[in-house]
């Protein structure tokens, strides 16, 4: 029942467009991640989703209710913010309990609920702790704490992970996912990291230049973006310019013969790694540039006439050697230019 | 529900009712008698009388006391800049024992009543001081009494603390790996710091270097001590010309000349302010380092030029104190219990040192209720507006202090505001110029405090009111204490207007300190020096305080 909607909500700030006519709705329970790039309007629509920021037009409603006018104090939607915003005057206790104070629930309720919360994130026996003293992951922590002890139907995270570090962020992304789940929580979490997006999202949706540019299973998302663009915020790498043509996509790779639905004119091509197969007759022939490591697998970036792509790469493959590369049609995505 | 509720934002209201109780005080106790006290010299006979401006400007009497005080303001602004400079550069890099300690001794001498300064350069300089007793060793008669030179130390005394805090805050601001960035590509320590660190610190020097232009142009407790009857400052000519020649006339037109100064300078601070901004903060790390190698040399010759700028002063003052004719005793203090034989004083000091005590509670109350809430409407403003509202905010602190007393006296004369009896009259004057500090310390201070927390607090389902009382208010409560204390000590040492308004039969000490200095006879002169040494005392505690509970950054600029 307490599904979030968005509708047809813009902002300016002055003559920059910020949003620009955002729909959103997010299902009782489940997990969204914002991805966008850096001044994509997505941490706005955050703050006009919690009532810090008034949209110029549209309207947000929670659970049935419209609250686009309604004051952030009045919404009961807990936020974690990016830089955790811990009261520094205040001890963890007092940070975790601030919400329940301010709904009137009395200190005996308040020390239990403080204690159950710090439980739920695992920081037991951190009551007295000064925010100052805490590392980065506990403040990160505290500050989830906080804004999940009033209970509220609907999380909002801004860059929940982003200040950090790699190893840290894996294990606490892990962690957030089982929580939602567990507490039966409405989350929106913003990012611009799409590891974390598809880490801790039901859904992702993708926000451009103020406007949702397409909203999907992680897997749709990541697979089959509906733009370059999109493609570009996902990591996806391998994304050729294409033209409709007679029997296919005419491509810098050659004319590739995939289904390329209703789509018509210039479009974009992603030739994902698992799309290229090495095999010594075949059509693109490529020098290989670079040999890495991704998470573990090695990937040889590899210059085929001019385009540089990423391929899976063979273990006996040095920088130099010239490899021949099939691409399989049925791996390969047409969307948007 | 209107927009500002809505955002979970105080009103517009708020802020003009924020800005309603600073603008009528300093409305009734700063802008009608400074009006009031220029209207009254300019007006003959019901009509302006414009020519008088002309005329005492080009009076060779202006033109000498006006040309004296610039350069003296000049020269001392300089001095004071090039002799802190090695401070700052202390107190934004290094580590060393006894650092804090020396920071919170630094700003004494800047609270210390200037007639205490006076008292003790006139000891120090004086033919029994160490400086004549040095002369004599190499067989000159040194007596730096009535001076210019005594003036100029007097200042550079008085406000190093304003550019060794002012500037060393900046300093400890500016990155060091930019420094680091500038050796490794062949820039010597020299070339380093005028290319790199010191453009990052032109901002703060400007800043400081107007301020102390602003006191030491203004300056009038130390001139007139120090000064004696040949050398005077515009501020002293007023108090001259008012108090002994009733010449209004003449006394209008000098307080004109110094507001167009002090305006000036204003604005050369603002400018300064503008690009104050420019040194980034590196979060976190500490910037200080112990020394090495030949900054051993530099911190030793600094902690030792420092102590001795402003500790032998203030040494030699404690010692007068007890110096008494039959050798080294508490005369002089007892003496301080009793209106006594041969003492100048209407009243015994002691009763000085309760009235001022009492006065200074009240006037620092005061001045943290008009000056926060001054604060709070500022920090509200944004833009121009905010620029040109903090700005007269800050002027009580150029406007000379003689020309706020006596406006007060002929201002505050008549129904419906016949405040010359009134209790309230000397905390109100004295409030008027502690407000400046109080702001200066606040603002800063409440736009420090995270917009962040504000949201969260809403976030978590508090109303505007209780955002501020639970994150503002809490943040505050440090500088809050801060000021308060400053104010206090401010209070204490205020002598320029105070000196107009006071009752005889109700001193303060700066005021019963420059009766017993303007007697003759030793005993009179010890009193003065063992009351200086009290009131040194006080504003030293009260000080202390200040950096034991409240906020440490008060007084910078």
């Amino acid at each position: 029942m307490s599904s979030l909607t968005v509708r047809g909500v813009s902002k300016a700030f002055g003559a920059l467009t910020v949003l620009d006519g955002v729909d959103l709705t997010v299902e009782d329970g489940s997990t969204l991640a914002l991805l966008g790039p850096s001044g994509s309007g997505k941490s706005t629509l955050l703050r006009i989703v919690a009532g810090l920021e008034q949209p110029d037009v549209g309207s947000v409603h929670l659970g049935g209710d419209e609250v686009t006018h309604r004051p952030a104090h009045r919404r009961g939607v807990g936020v974690v913010f990016q830089d955790q915003a811990l009261f520094p005057h205040l001890d963890v206790a007092g940070n975790v309990g601030f919400g329940l104070r301010m709904a009137g629930v009395d200190r005996a309720e308040r020390s239990v609920r403080v204690r159950d919360a710090l439980g739920v994130v695992g920081l037991s026996g951190y009551e007295h702790r000064d925010p100052a003293t805490l590392s980065g992951g506990e403040a990160q922590r505290v500050a989830l704490a906080r804004a999940l002890a009033p209970r509220p139907e609907v999380v909002l995270l801004d860059e929940p992970l982003a200040a950090l570090d790699q190893l840290l962020r894996e294990r606490l992304l892990v962690e957030l996912r089982s929580l939602f789940d567990e507490l039966d929580v409405t989350v929106v979490a913003v990012t611009h990291d799409p590891t974390e997006a598809a880490a801790l999202g039901d859904r992702i949706a993708v926000l451009l230049d103020g406007a949702i540019a397409q909203v999907g299973t992680p897997g749709e998302v990541i697979a089959a973006p509906v733009s370059t663009a999109v493609a570009g915020l996902v990591g996806q790498r391998n994304v050729l310019a294409g033209r409709v043509v007679e029997g296919g996509v005419e491509t810098a790779l050659g004319v590739l013969p995939v289904d390329v639905g209703r789509a018509r004119g210039d479009v974009g091509v992603l030739v994902p790694p698992s799309a290229l197969v090495p095999t010594s007759d075949g059509d693109v022939r490529s020098v290989v540039c670079g040999l890495l490591y991704r998470s573990g697998t090695p990937v040889a970036v590899v210059d085929a006439g001019g385009v540089m792509l990423d391929v899976l790469a063979e273990p006996r493959w040095a920088v130099g050697d010239a490899v021949a590369l099939d691409v399989d049609p049925a791996g390969v995505h047409v969307m948007a230019r | 529900m209107n927009t500002a509720e809505r955002t979970g934002r105080a009103p517009r209201a708020v802020t003009a009712a924020a800005f309603a109780v600073p603008v009528a005080f300093l409305g009734v106790f700063f802008a009608v008698p400074v009006a009031t006290l220029i209207s009254t010299g300019l007006r003959a006979g019901g009509r302006w009388d414009l020519g008088a401006v002309g005329e005492v400007l080009t009076s060779p009497t202006t033109r000498s006391v006006a040309w004296f005080t610039l350069w003296q303001a000049v020269l001392s602004t300089a001095v004071t800049v090039v002799a802190a400079l090695p401070a700052a550069w202390l107190i934004g890099r290094i580590r060393f024992p006894g650092r804090s300690l020396l920071v919170a001794a630094l700003i004494v001498p800047f609270v210390l009543p200037t007639v205490v300064v006076g008292t003790a350069f006139l000891a120090v300089l004086g033919p029994d001081g160490p400086v004549a007793a040095l002369g004599g060793v190499v067989g000159f008669d040194v007596d730096l009494r009535r001076t210019a030179t005594a003036v100029i130390l007097a200042h550079v005394f008085f406000n190093y603390a304003v550019v060794a805090r002012t500037v060393g805050a900046t300093w400890m601001a500016v990155d060091p790996a930019a420094e680091d960035a500038a050796r490794t590509l062949g820039a010597d320590r020299w070339t380093t710091f005028r290319t790199v660190t010191l453009p990052q610190l032109r901002p703060a020097l400007a800043g400081a270097a107007s301020i102390v232009f602003l006191f030491t142009f203004t300056s009038f407790g130390v001139v007139k001590i120090l000064g004696g009857p040949r050398i005077a400052t515009i501020e002293v000519e007023i108090h001259r010309l008012t108090t002994q020649l009733l010449d209004l006339r003449t006394a209008s037109v000098l307080s004109l000349l110094q507001l167009v100064a002090v305006i000036a300078a204003l604005a050369l601070y603002r400018r300064a302010g503008a690009r104050r901004g420019s040194a980034r903060t590196r979060a976190g790390r500490s910037v200080l380092h112990r020394p090495a190698g030949a900054e051993h040399w530099g911190v030793a010759a600094t902690i030792a030029s420092a102590a001795l700028l402003v500790g032998v002063p203030i040494a030699t003052l404690v010692w007068r104190s007890f110096d008494t004719a039959g050798g080294p005793g508490l005369g002089y203090y007892r003496a301080l219990g009793s209106t006594g034989r041969g003492s100048a004083l209407f009243v015994p000091p002691a009763e000085a040192v309760r009235n001022s005590l009492v006065i200074g509670a009240a006037a620092a109350t005061t001045a943290l209720v008009v000056g926060g809430l001054a604060a709070v409407g500022l920090h509200r403003l944004g833009g121009r507006a905010r620029g040109v509202a903090d700005s007269s905010f800050m002027l009580p602190l150029g406007v000379s202090a003689v020309t706020v007393g006596f406006g007060f006296l002929i201002a505050l004369d008549e129904p419906p505001l016949d405040l010359r009896t009134s209790p309230l009259l000397i905390p109100a004057a004295q409030a008027v110029i502690a407000i400046p500090f109080v702001v200066r310390t606040l603002l800063p201070a409440l736009d420090a405090v995270p917009a962040r927390l504000r949201e969260a607090a809403a976030a978590l389902g508090a109303p505007p009111h209780r955002v501020w009382w639970e994150v503002d208010a809490r943040l505050l409560r440090r500088p809050a204490l801060g000021a308060l204390g400053f104010a206090y000590a401010i209070s204490l040492g205020e002598f320029g207007a105070t000196v107009f308004i006071a009752r005889a039969d109700a001193p303060t000490v700066p005021v019963a300190i420059f009766r017993a200095l303007s007697q003759p006879g030793a005993l009179n002169v010890g009193q003065a020096m063992a009351l200086s040494t009290v009131l040194l005392a006080l504003t030293a505690a009260v000080m202390l305080l200040v950096d034991r509970v409240g906020d440490a950054r008060v007084g910078g600029f």
